[in-house]
């Protein structure tokens, strides 16, 4: 049962309150693009045992999604960021070196 | 015999006589009794019978660890099975039942298992009666199942409420002995706040039983000043009778309160507080370890704790003689507990081979024979102890005397209580020296911060002594604050930690069975596990034959499983395993502790969730209306729409049959208010619903309708419906009833996660809006009647919608069609929806003004061949698949699922394609029949062909219809196909168009 | 004009509440979705109800009228249902070209009155929310659950609040109410 704070409107969300969305940062291939690259978007899907970036909709509260940063292994919450954000913004992975040293970024 | 002393209890409260029964014999006790206090004060001395051998069972502890006084409590609907008798207060009234008997618990046939325990070895379950199989479920089972198991289930329905609560802390402390509170007084100092949970109705936990003092007072009275300081400082919660149940990721915490034992009625019984804490304080105290010699079990014989419990707290004596057996100094205090009752103590039997500390010297100063290097050979007396056989504890169980007594106290040390640290990842260590497991400071369990979340304190940190409990508690109180509270510690709290006198005790020495050198027939009556009858020699075969982990030896042996998860013998009997395998006990290790710490009423889990307020049920504000008059209903995600509306005796397929042919004959009114309605506004709103939809909805003009499909991106159809252009930049997206908030829910996500720079809001209008289909050939005379909005052919035309007031309502209108005739949806402000359809039915009245359901709306469309999201659709179906490409845009260069649909798989010709069928002889199809095709698959299974997706009866046409997908089906127009029913038949249908009625769509467009 | 408040009660007849419970049907409400930053969306909440725009997650009030901030880009607002059109009018006046989103949902809603007595702690068994007055002060507004559906409430200085819910489930809310406005176990929290 994880808090999550929503970085739209600064509630401290119960698990709850929230509904998840899987893996963050996919870029979606549409008509035009390779098998491959279609099956990558739908299919492949990280899971890493460690930091993950996940997509969430504080669904009970003000409606609006964010993407999270955490440790599946110990849920750790290292950030929570805007959906926006077609990568994690710098100050997230600092945020993650800070706690992971030696953190070698998403493969 | 076990009895009430005349004088003490510091619990009890003479003057409130409490009447109980107890297997229906009427007893008496005091206010502050336990069940099991009560019971001893009675001289029931024996309480139950073992799971398995059905030995007579009493009275081991007086705490949360009880293994054997389960009880059934209550009657009928409030009767609730495996009630601890040493946890639950006694109550005026309260009716207590013994469990695993039968007939009688002093007549127990099942006690022939017991004479018979030679042939019941640990995994005896698994090796005998696997064969023969068909003896198992018709012979042995119900034979095993009557004899054993723990408690009935209750039969009634639970008349008793419960209901839960969300908490907040910085600090919670779980377990309200000394350290709970010098934590919770540390803690709350700062300011934080602070929750102190207690699992029974007094504070203080064992030390006001163990005498020490504290800051010079007597525990009792440092306890109660404390508790007085707490109660008054307005940021501390004080919660007795709530056991901490569970810690959970995130600093989540399950906890139960009781609320009331017997509660007036409708009023609630227990309460889970659902608590996130910032620092959990797990201040759960040690539980005291049996020790395994022959005939450990035998009602008596109990935990030297508590014995003293039972002396001090309820003025209960077990016994006039009591024998102390021990390994450590602890259990000296009982000793001089006793003798300060004025009761006899003839020994103390110390395995160590010295016993020279401050506590022995006082007992033998006052006259006590303490004997070290002292075992109990065997315990002697059957329903109850009648005496005890000494030895050496180095030897082999050679008898060197019979010392008569009524109880024995025995105590092999103590274990902290680690299941709160354990929950969430927190890791134990070996303290060799005291032989137990304790929390690892260095690998504890952690939260969201990446922090540890939980702070183990006093005894159940390992602190056993007053002095270390009392400073520990303290300092795990300041850390708690500092970390989880947001004052700095050093503002406010004390820096000195309360100060315990106790007397120095001399280290214990580990005794795994006794004497140490106990051959198989003395280890065959040495008990590990009371509650589920595992004994030392049960641990060493499971050993022998292999079980060497700790987690398959559990299984095998059951040691440590059921209601109370091997409190009292977990540790002892890993360590017998670790001796029986020779390996180090901490390489053995634990099995896993797992919430909740004691079991939790399933009511209380379930909370406010049940009878009216089980699941929310969604009404439309025209729900009223169905109800009074009779409608069947049928559940549409969480609405409640109506199946049909019976008249008189009328069958729910009599109803259909005569609502479909109102509609098809004259009018129907139905409650559509349930179609999801989503405002979609913007200057890229077309733009984004020919994203969304598979047909192209810019190009739609203001006042016209047009129906859509929208897929996910696997290309599968996921939803469809009407959209109205309401202005330039305003469309009205109509879902299917159950797709609403889902529908709402994937757009927010395109708009929000994808195309974010897109200038569009949507609205989920669903509620805002009461909507009434009137469908019929008579459809247009009945809104004529109503007068207002012109609704003739020529100025409101087929797919177009009107905006205006019709019979002073304001209303819009889409000329839209669900059943191939004339029909009309009219939206009103769902406040005016019920006068809408009052208005509508007196309208409709010159024409029968019928109102028709769910099932009707099914047939009427099906007639049509108008597919419906979840019948005609199961996630796998294109509308590829559904003949639908005349909605798909073959011009749009992209759309949500264009991808997926372009798949091979998806393309491929022997897709199963939508097409109707109907059958030779008339009868209706079974739903989700297959159709067989020749040979069989891999698995030896017939191979298939298609499957039914929608039948029904259609009583226009007085035939069955259905609709089906078959491979390359449109191809095949004209071919029989055979589905197969459960009974036995093949039933034959012809593949045919699934349009089975009005094919020009001439009643719809008139 | 508008239907009756039409809800059964679930407790037994007579049965004393730790607070009182009462729905508020001419409650109307306008939902209005915009960049709240924009000087055209101030000046349509102005307009509309007359309050400045609310900061995150707080009401605005003015008399019988309010303006709730729900989202980044929505607020809720409040006024008398027979102020409704004329609101809608402003608002689109005020807004001119703007992309927004206007529409009356005082249908689409059920609102709630919760007042005398200890409003917090019959709350606090429903919503995973802190309700501690600290933690959740007068006028600032917390859209959660309440059990299994989607609400919104905010309390005034007097400790009464205001709970919005969805129109179709407002017996069930009043169902959940009741049942937690049992005088006999009203919590020691929120504290």
């Amino acid at each position: 049962m994880l808090t999550l704070t929503c970085p739209n409107c600064g509630v401290a969300a119960d698990e709850t309150e929230l509904a998840p969305g899987g893996e963050a940062h996919l870029k979606r291939f549409g008509p035009g693009a390779s098998d491959d690259d279609f099956e990558a978007y739908m299919f492949a899907r990280a899971n890493p045992k460690g930091i993950h970036f996940e997509r969430w909709r504080h669904a009970y509260g003000c409606g609006k999604w964010f993407l999270a940063a955490r440790c599946t292994a110990t849920l750790e919450v290292f950030a929570t960021y805007p959906a926006q954000s077609a990568a994690p913004p710098e100050a997230v992975l600092a945020a993650i070196r800070a706690r992971r040293p030696g953190w070698e970024g998403r493969s | 015999m076990s009895t009430r002393l005349a004088t003490g209890g510091r619990l009890i409260d003479r003057t409130r006589p409490l009447g109980f029964s107890f297997d229906g014999a009427r007893l008496r006790g005091y206010a502050g009794d336990t069940l099991a206090s009560a019971l001893l004060a009675n001289d029931r001395m024996l309480v139950g019978r073992s799971f398995k051998y059905h030995r007579p069972r009493g009275i081991l502890a007086s705490g949360a660890e009880e293994p054997n006084a389960l009880l059934g409590l209550g009657t009928g609907a409030r009767f609730e099975p495996n009630v601890r008798a040493t946890q639950q207060p006694l109550f005026e009234g309260a009716t207590a039942t013994s469990q695993n008997a039968w007939p009688s618990l002093a007549f127990d046939i099942g006690i022939l298992n017991d004479l018979a325990a030679r042939l019941l070895p640990a995994g005896f379950y698994y090796k005998t009666f696997i064969h023969p199989r068909p003896f198992w479920k018709h012979l042995f089972e119900p034979v095993i199942r009557r004899a054993a198991g723990l408690g009935r289930a209750p039969r009634e329905a639970d008349a008793d409420r419960y209901e839960q609560l969300y908490a907040f802390a910085d600090v919670l402390v779980a377990g309200g002995g000394v350290a709970g509170i010098a934590a919770a007084l540390a803690a709350a100092a700062t300011g934080a706040r602070v929750i102190l949970a207690e699992q029974t109705a007094h504070w203080g936990g064992r030390a006001p039983v163990d005498g020490d003092r504290i800051d010079g007072q007597a525990a009792a009275e440092w306890v109660a000043a404390a508790l007085a300081r707490l109660g008054a400082m307005p940021n501390v919660t004080l919660l007795p009778r709530t056991m901490v149940a569970g810690v959970y990721d995130h600093g989540y915490v399950l906890a139960e309160e009781t609320l009331a034992d017997d509660p007036a009625p409708g009023h609630a019984r227990r309460r889970l507080w659902r608590i996130r804490a910032r620092r959990i304080i797990a201040a759960t105290g040690a539980i005291e370890r049996p020790l395994a010699f022959a005939g450990n079990d035998r009602p008596g014989v109990m935990l030297a704790s508590a014995v003293r419990d039972y002396v001090v707290n309820w003025a209960v004596s077990p016994g006039d003689r009591t024998v102390i057996v021990t390994n450590n100094d602890d259990a000296y205090r009982t000793a001089l507990a006793l003798l300060d009752a004025g009761l006899a103590v003839p020994a103390i039997l110390d395995a160590r081979p010295e016993a020279t500390g401050a506590l022995p010297a006082a007992l033998r100063a006052r006259g006590v024979r303490v004997e070290a290097g002292r075992a109990v050979a065997r315990v002697l007396g059957r329903g109850r102890v009648r005496a005890v056989q000494t030895c050496l504890q180095a030897g082999e169980g050679a008898v060197i005397d019979e010392i008569p007594c009524e109880a024995v106290a025995m105590s092999g040390g103590w274990s902290p209580v680690v299941h709160l640290w354990s929950h969430c990842g927190g890791k134990l260590r070996w303290d060799e020296g005291r032989a137990m497991f304790a929390p690892d400071p260095a690998r504890p369990p952690t939260g969201a911060d990446g922090a540890a979340m939980v702070i183990a304190a006093g005894a159940a940190s390992g602190a056993l002594h007053a002095t270390d409990c009392l400073r520990d508690g303290h300092e795990a109180g300041r850390r708690a604050a500092a970390e989880g509270g947001s004052m700095p510690p050093e503002a406010a709290s004390p820096a000195e930690a309360p100060h315990a006198e106790a007397p120095a005790e001399a280290p214990l020495m580990p005794v795994w069975r006794m004497p140490q050198g106990a051959g198989v027939r003395l280890a065959a009556k040495m008990w590990l596990d009371f509650q589920n009858d595992v004994k030392v020699s049960d641990v060493e075969l499971a050993a022998r034959e292999g079980y060497q982990s700790v987690e398959h030896a559990k299984r095998y042996t059951t040691l440590g499983m059921a209601t109370d998860q091997g409190k009292t013998s977990n540790i002892n009997g890993l360590a017998v395993l670790a001796g029986a395998i020779d390996a180090p006990i901490p390489a053995v290790g634990t099995t896993t502790f797992r919430p909740p710490y004691t079991p939790v009423v399933i009511g209380t889990l379930a909370g406010e969730a049940r009878g009216a307020v089980f699941q929310p049920l969604r009404r439309t504000p025209i729900h009223g209306w169905h109800e009074a008059r009779g409608a069947h209903w049928e559940p549409v995600g969480q609405w409640r729409r109506p199946y049909c509306f019976p008249q008189g005796g009328e069958s729910h397929a009599d109803a259909v049959r005569r609502e479909v042919l109102a509609v098809r004959n004259a009018v129907g009114l139905l409650d559509a208010s349930t179609l999801g309605k989503i405002l979609v506004k913007g200057p890229d709103a077309g733009r984004f619903l020919d994203m969304l939809y598979t047909g192209v909805m810019s190009t739609l003009p203001v006042g016209k309708c047009r129906y859509g499909l929208m897929c996910n991106e696997n290309g599968f159809l996921s939803d469809d419906g009407v959209v109205a252009r309401l202005s330039e930049d305003t469309f009205l997206c109509h879902t299917t009833s159950g797709g609403a908030d889902r529908i709402h829910g994937w757009m927010e996500d395109w708009l929000q996660c994808e195309w974010w720079d897109w200038k569009v809001y949507t609205a989920n209008l669903t509620e805002q809006y009461a909507q009434i289909a009137v469908v019929g050939p008579k459809a247009r005379a009945v809104l004529e009647g109503l007068g207002g909005i012109d609704v003739s052919a020529e100025a409101f035309p087929f797919m177009a919608w009107v905006e205006g007031t019709l019979g002073g309502i304001p209303a819009r209108i889409y000329r839209i069609s669900f059943s191939g005739e004339l029909s009309y949806e009219i939206a009103v402000p769902a406040a005016r929806g019920l006068e809408l359809w009052e208005r509508l039915m007196d309208a409709a009245a010159p024409h029968g003004a019928t109102p028709y359901g769910t099932e009707a709306l099914h047939v009427l469309r099906a007639e049509k061949g108008f597919i419906m999201i979840g019948d005609e659709t199961d996630g796998t179906v294109t509308p590829q698949d559904l003949n639908l490409g005349w909605a798909i845009s073959k011009k749009k260069a992209d759309y949500l699922g264009k991808r997926g649909q372009e798949r091979s798989f998806l393309t491929h010709p022997d897709r199963w394609r939508l097409v109707g069928l109907e059958t030779l002889d008339g009868s209706v199809l079974p739903d989700g029949a297959y159709a067989v095709a020749e040979g069989t698959n891999a698995n030896g299974q017939r191979n298939t062909q298609g499957r039914v997706t929608s039948t029904y009866f259609s009583p226009t046409l007085g035939r069955g219809i259905a609709m089906g997908l078959i491979a390359r089906g449109p191809e095949r127009m004209g071919e029989v196909v055979g589905f197969p029913t459960l009974d036995g038949r093949v039933v034959q249908a012809r593949i045919c168009d699934p349009v089975f009625y009005d094919k020009a769509g001439e009643k719809q467009n008139v | 004009m508008s239907e009756p408040a039409t809800l059964t009660t679930v407790t037994p007849a007579g049965a004393a509440r730790a607070i009182a419970i009462a729905r508020l049907p001419e409650q109307g409400m306008i939902m209005l979705r915009a960049d709240l930053g924009a000087a055209a969306t101030k000046k349509a909440v102005k307009a509309a109800v007359g309050t400045a725009m609310p900061a995150l997650r707080r009401i605005e009030a003015a008399g019988a009228r309010a303006a709730a901030w729900m989202s980044p880009d929505e607020v809720l607002l409040l006024l008398p249902r027979a102020e409704v059109d004329a609101a809608l009018a402003a608002i689109a006046k005020a807004m001119g070209t703007a992309h927004h989103l206007a529409a009356d949902v005082s249908d689409a809603r059920a609102v709630f009155a919760l007042s005398d007595g200890p409003v917090r702690a019959v709350l606090a068994k429903l919503c995973p929310v802190d309700l501690s007055p600290d933690r959740l002060p007068p006028g600032e507004v917390r859209r959660t659950r309440l059990a299994q559906i989607a609400c919104a409430f905010w309390f005034d200085a007097a400790g009464a609040a205001t709970l919005v819910t969805f129109r179709s489930v407002a017996q069930y809310a009043h169902d959940l109410l009741e049942l937690s406005a049992d005088p006999a176990a009203v919590p020691p929290f929120p504290r």
